[in-house]
């Protein structure tokens, strides 16, 4: 299905309730519609035409809201973003939850920072904002809400509690977190049990929110690129790099060949690093010392590697609107290449050594499944929708820094256990390491980095980082200053998910669940 | 089952030669900038940092390692770069005039710490748990990590302190045992970073509770986490770390 195809048949169901536009540069349907036909209009794009949800996009402008609803397929269809609009004071929408439960979060999340209301959806309120603890009424994602002015906060209330879905006879919550475990990021589980098993869970994340999109606002695009690289720093380059995707789109900059090599370099280094430390927390929470060790060196070492060749171990300081800040010497990544190598050759060894331990593999086998039928519900992203069978990745569906000129495999598996994400993590690092030494051989000499030249306007970056795709919506306001910065991460996305691997399974289970969906707080905390 | 521990036997011991020596490996560290005397390019590196870690004093550039995000805009695209420096001692202790270290003298071999993540963004939180690798074995040098704060003896604070953590942050460091002591890891828990200051964000954890080591890094890499750690207990000398400074201008 391509663009003639959509505006055709989208002008034929609803006559006189939509228009359909087209930008070609980031080859983007856009289609503006009436509150009275969104939900079947995303419908039907989502579950008719196979789109997966990229995540929703709220604008606060002077006078109206404008949400955008983005969608991605395959290569030729491209992406699809339906907008809606309605004056400020109309702040009800309805819902679109019944029909894409992948939106079901991102509801919340706008009904929570900007008060827009949902109709139809089951559950809003406590998301970001935790009822205990902030005043009700505030709504901090609003334009005339000041991010420096302090805030007087309620301390927690002691009194509040948590919803509980199961009420068999002896049924309780056991609460763990915000801090539980030894070095771990903090979120709140309540896993509702009778005994040995859990019956069901659920996460209360958020802990950790620290506002960058509300922060963004008004500052320049190298003020905000430092936020998009710190704000998760595991994958730092993947979220840089698709802020800087986002701004160079909306300011038309094209990029030297040898950028464009570099940062695919840099991904796919970023990407086997990340790999490799999510294998050495699979091993851990399995409890196989040896394995975790080996695994632990392997990613210690690949830190080496990423500070030798870069300066910084998480590279932090590459990006920049326009290429990159620095050049990289091209021995010096080849000597990274071979280093790459090397330690993928003892990765290979130690997944040899995992498929043949008995004690290893009754652990982590069908535990914590998700089929494929729930993927697409949720629109899941990376290794762990690859997993259960969700073959999209949009260096291949929608390809960037010129991804398509490479040669190499997205794996996937049908199972969906924790085995089958585990055996997805290696496969990618072998694909990473072909990529890398692709990247090396076409290195050119010549410049790193064009200057660009804001322009105001507004445009979707997006990159699939190690653990999926992530989605940074920019607009660009007078002055090359950011007006709005939506950050959708691979996290948000997949924590979403989480509860369905988490329920009805043994305690003892639960770090091992955890670990194999490879979950960053940070990321889905902002 | 035994194929583990052949392979574990072969792998030899890996572990660096730090404290007793130096660590030489390359990568191992980002580094610090150092500042100096850089002449007429002093005024353009400050107005490129975009966190006010530098400062011009007559011509030459003193840094607050506090607020260095190593976003490398005073070495990366500039005519005349900074000094920076590929050191990893970086541990520097809040003196309290007249207070003894309590820690450093039965305890020192033998310290559970508790790493409490305060809206870290994973980068430091990382390099706390590569201190468990067979590289850095912090285990060796009487360093354990525990859940809980009833068994804890170091709080390892890292992240700006966000709103929505403050209040188990504070429960935690009440519910240790004394005596205590609380090292803030990264630019974030010493200044709020690029985070600071706002309506969910404050400047770091000195804004919760009293600080004795910071470790100033955005990450700082393992080895300036362990340096931070030998502080607290009295077993490495602190680096001097300039007076915090107040607003930026």
């Amino acid at each position: 299905m391509n663009h003639a195809d959509l505006k055709e048949q989208i002008e034929r169901r609803w006559p006189g309730d939509t228009q359909v536009g087209r930008d070609i540069l980031s080859s983007t349907t856009e289609v503006t519609c009436t509150r009275a036909v969104l939900a079947d209009l995303c419908r039907c794009i989502f579950q008719d035409w196979g789109f997966s949800f990229a995540g929703l996009i709220v604008e606060e402008g002077p006078s109206a809201w404008q949400l955008r609803y983005a969608f991605y397929g395959e290569r030729d269809a491209g992406w699809v973003h339906v907008v809606v609009s309605a004056p400020v004071a109309e702040n009800v929408f309805p819902s679109v939850v019944e029909w894409i439960h992948a939106a079901d979060w991102h509801e919340r999340e706008a009904e929570d920072l900007f008060g827009v209301h949902f109709a139809g959806h089951p559950h809003l309120g406590d998301f970001v904002l935790h009822d205990d603890a902030w005043q009700e009424n505030v709504q901090p994602m609003r334009r005339g809400f000041d991010a420096q002015a302090a805030m007087r906060h309620r301390l927690p209330d002691a009194d509040w509690r948590p919803r509980r879905i199961v009420q068999e006879p002896g049924a309780f919550v056991m609460p763990v977190g915000p801090k539980f475990s030894g070095v771990t990021e903090s979120v709140h589980f309540l896993l509702e049990t009778v005994g040995e098993d859990v019956i069901r869970s659920s996460t209360r994340l958020f802990y950790k929110w620290r506002a960058i999109e509300k922060l963004a606002e008004g500052k320049t695009v190298d003020e905000v690129l430092l936020l998009a690289e710190r704000f998760a720093a595991t994958t730092a380059f993947a979220h840089g790099l698709a802020f800087c995707q986002a701004v160079e789109r909306v300011s038309g900059a094209e990029l030297p060949a040898r950028a464009r090599a570099l940062r695919v370099f840099l991904a796919e280094l970023e990407r086997l690093r990340q790999h490799a430390g999510a294998i050495q927390e699979i091993c851990e929470s399995t409890a196989l010392v040896v394995a975790n060790s080996q695994a632990g060196m392997l990613e210690e070492e690949l830190l080496r590697v990423s500070g030798e060749l870069t300066g910084h171990r998480y590279l932090f300081g590459l990006l920049a609107p326009g290429g990159l800040l620095c050049d990289l010497p091209t021995d010096a990544c080849r000597k990274a290449f071979t280093q790459s190598q090397d330690i993928l050759k003892r990765l290979n060894e130690l997944e040899r050594r995992l498929s043949i331990s008995s004690s290893f593999l009754d652990r982590i086998e069908d535990v914590g499944v998700v089929r494929l039928s729930a993927a697409t519900d949720y629109s899941l992203v990376g290794p762990v929708a690859r997993a259960s069978g969700l073959v999209r990745d949009l260096r291949r569906a929608q390809p960037y820094s010129g991804y398509e000129t490479f040669d190499y495999q997205v794996p996937s598996e049908q199972e969906g256990d924790g085995y089958a994400r585990l055996r997805v993590l290696f496969a990618e690092a072998r694909q990473s390491v072909r990529i890398i030494e692709q990247a090396t051989a076409v290195l050119k000499e010549g410049e790193v980095c064009r200057t660009v030249k804001f322009r105001p306007g507004a445009a979707l970056g997006w990159v699939e980082a190690p653990r999926g795709g992530t989605f940074h919506w920019v607009r660009l306001g007078e002055g090359g200053r950011v007006a709005r910065y939506r950050v959708v991460t691979p996290s948000f996305i997949n924590w979403h998910s989480f509860h369905l691997a988490a329920e009805k399974f043994a305690f003892q289970d639960f770090p091992i669940i955890l670990s194999t969906f490879d979950l960053s707080v940070a990321e889905n905390d902002r | 089952m035994s194929q583990w521990v052949i392979k574990g036997i072969r792998t030899g011991i890996k572990t660096t030669a730090y404290p007793r020596g130096a660590e030489r490996a390359a990568g191992v560290t980002p580094g610090l900038p150092r500042g100096g005397d850089v002449g007429a390019a002093a005024p353009a590196l400050v107005e490129r940092c975009l966190t006010h870690a530098l400062e011009q004093t007559n011509g030459a550039i003193s840094v607050d390692s506090r607020r260095c995000v190593h976003c490398y805009r005073c070495v990366r695209g500039v005519g005349q770069p900074l000094n920076w420096e590929a050191t990893y001692e970086w541990g520097g202790a809040i003196a309290t005039p007249g207070l003894k270290n309590e820690l450093a003298q039965p305890f020192r071999h033998s310290i559970h710490v508790l790493v409490v993540d305060a809206g870290d963004c994973g980068a430091c939180l990382n390099e706390v748990k590569q201190l468990n690798n067979p590289y850095y074995n912090m285990h060796r040098l009487g360093f354990f990590i525990t859940p809980t704060p009833r068994h804890a003896d170091v709080l390892l604070v890292v992240g700006p302190v966000t709103d929505q953590m403050r209040f188990a942050l504070k429960k935690m460091h009440e519910a240790m045992p004394t005596p205590k002591r609380v090292v803030a890891v990264g630019a974030c828990a010493l200044s709020g970073g690029v985070f600071a200051k706002s309506f969910v964000c404050g400047n770091g954890v000195a804004d919760v509770l009293p600080v004795d080591v910071e470790v100033p890094g955005h990450p700082p890499p393992p080895l300036a986490i362990l340096h931070g750690l030998l502080v607290a207990v009295g077993r490495k000398r602190p680096l001097p770390l300039p007076a915090a400074r107040d607003e930026p201008v």
